[in-house]
């Protein structure tokens, strides 16, 4: 198990009063907020930052663990030294919030699982019988899987009580049907798949969020498709027939005469193939051929001296 | 062998109830209420029996319980945020279809 430097996770001192780990706690919340950050591991920064505070803002558990010593290096090997915690007392069991999912297993050695209840939410506690929790999960796809449709396995990891009351993280797999037609932040909802109810209440649900992989050809809005596609200048020029590539399999594309770079060309109802299904947008990025030969310089220069064509025109120079 | 489950495609014109929006957010009606209050999702329909609520409300809703659970935000706050959240989204939704250039 790794020895988590709490400090330098919130960049303070091992000195820091308990007003500047609050600040510094409110201000890095802030920046790695998954719903706020658009960090790639904006997720795993915030939950490393939450269990920091959950340790530093609390003067007995940093007390604790301040005497584990500043020669631990975040990284290294670590397993708690026995009586470690001798003289402390930690009121009201490790978690005080936040899910056990949420927790290093440095953090548990130290603190524990003690105090966690999974059904600390209000549905939870009102009544005897009771719904079970909804469950929110995402789900990675690719483009194409949204074209035709795939299966997936999904895993998830979910606090459960065990027969004796303690809380044990269970993984189940469950294999989902991606329908074609989704488009990025859709949601599937699974009946009961959520968990479970207590004192015979039915199951809670479980909704997938749908998030596409990028990708190095498309990009998606909505039902929408995006596609740059190169062109030589002869082919917007002149106009020609190209060979273009949709998630759906290459279509050849009429390229008209004197088509302007980054003037969007539309195929209507090749996009995600929803109820309404969407559109590819092809985008000409017109590319120059290098002058790199005697043959190609040859060829630039007649068509300078033969070709009246200032581009700054609409400059007025 | 783990059988195949099918679920429902939330579309965006499905509706939900003020029922459905609180067990998915784990949080009680008046929270609720209080969002509608602050501006920060609508409703569709005058009376509160019979509000119903889209797929983007529930996203919002979401997002709101979060901002509120881990930042300590006010309802004020947390509707101007998602405010900002949203007209974030469309600029990058902008910029990412027009790739690095504009036109």
């Amino acid at each position: 198990m790794d020895f988590q430097d709490y400090y330098k996770i919130m960049g303070l001192e091992r000195s820091a009063t308990q007003d500047e780990i609050k600040r510094a706690y409110r201000k890095l919340a802030r920046k790695y907020h998954p719903d706020v950050s658009k960090e790639a591991d904006a997720e795993q920064r915030f939950k490393e930052v939450g269990e920091a505070y959950e340790v530093l803002k609390d003067p007995q558990k940093r007390a604790a663990y301040d005497q584990l010593g500043a020669n631990w290096k975040a990284g290294s090997d670590f397993n708690p030294p026995p009586d470690w915690d001798a003289g402390f007392e930690f009121t009201g069991g490790g978690y005080t919030q936040g899910d056990a999912s949420a927790y290093s297993d440095f953090f548990e050695s130290l603190f524990g699982k003690g105090g966690f209840n999974p059904y600390q939410s209000d549905q939870g506690r009102r009544g005897y019988r009771s719904r079970g929790e909804d469950h929110h999960a995402k789900v990675l796809i690719d483009l194409e899987d949204a074209y035709k449709g795939a299966t997936r396995a999904i895993t998830l990891t979910s606090p459960e009580l065990d027969n004796s009351g303690h809380v044990v993280n269970k993984q189940r797999t469950l294999n989902v049907k991606i329908p074609k037609g989704v488009k990025q932040g859709q949601k599937i909802r699974l009946a009961g798949q959520g968990s479970a109810g207590m004192g015979n209440g039915p199951a809670g649900d479980l909704y997938l969020e749908i998030e596409f992989k990028p990708h190095s050809l498309y990009r998606v809005e909505g039902h929408d498709v995006y596609l740059d596609l190169p062109l030589a200048p002869w082919e917007a020029a002149l106009g020609a027939s190209v060979k273009v590539p949709t998630p759906a399999g290459p279509v050849d594309l009429k390229i008209a005469p004197g088509t302007k770079n980054g003037r969007k060309l539309r195929l209507k109802g090749k996009g995600i193939p929803a109820a309404k299904a969407g559109d590819l947008y092809v985008v000409p990025q017109i590319t120059l051929p290098d002058a790199n030969t005697a043959k190609a310089k040859e060829l630039y220069k007649k068509m300078q001296e033969e070709m009246a064509y200032n581009p700054r025109s609409a400059m007025g120079v | 062998m783990t059988k195949t489950l099918s679920g429902v495609l939330l579309e965006d014109h499905l509706e939900l109830s003020l029922n459905d929006l609180c067990q998915a957010c784990s949080r009680p009606a008046e929270w609720v209420i209080e969002l509608v209050e602050y501006g920060a999702i609508e409703p569709i329909g005058e009376e509160q029996l019979n509000w119903r609520f889209n797929v983007d409300s529930l996203q919002r809703a979401r997002t709101a319980m979060r901002l509120q659970r881990d930042l300590d935000i006010n309802l004020a706050g947390i509707a101007l945020a998602l405010d900002l959240l949203d007209e974030i989204k469309r600029l990058r939704t902008d910029l990412h279809i027009n790739g690095s250039y504009l036109t």
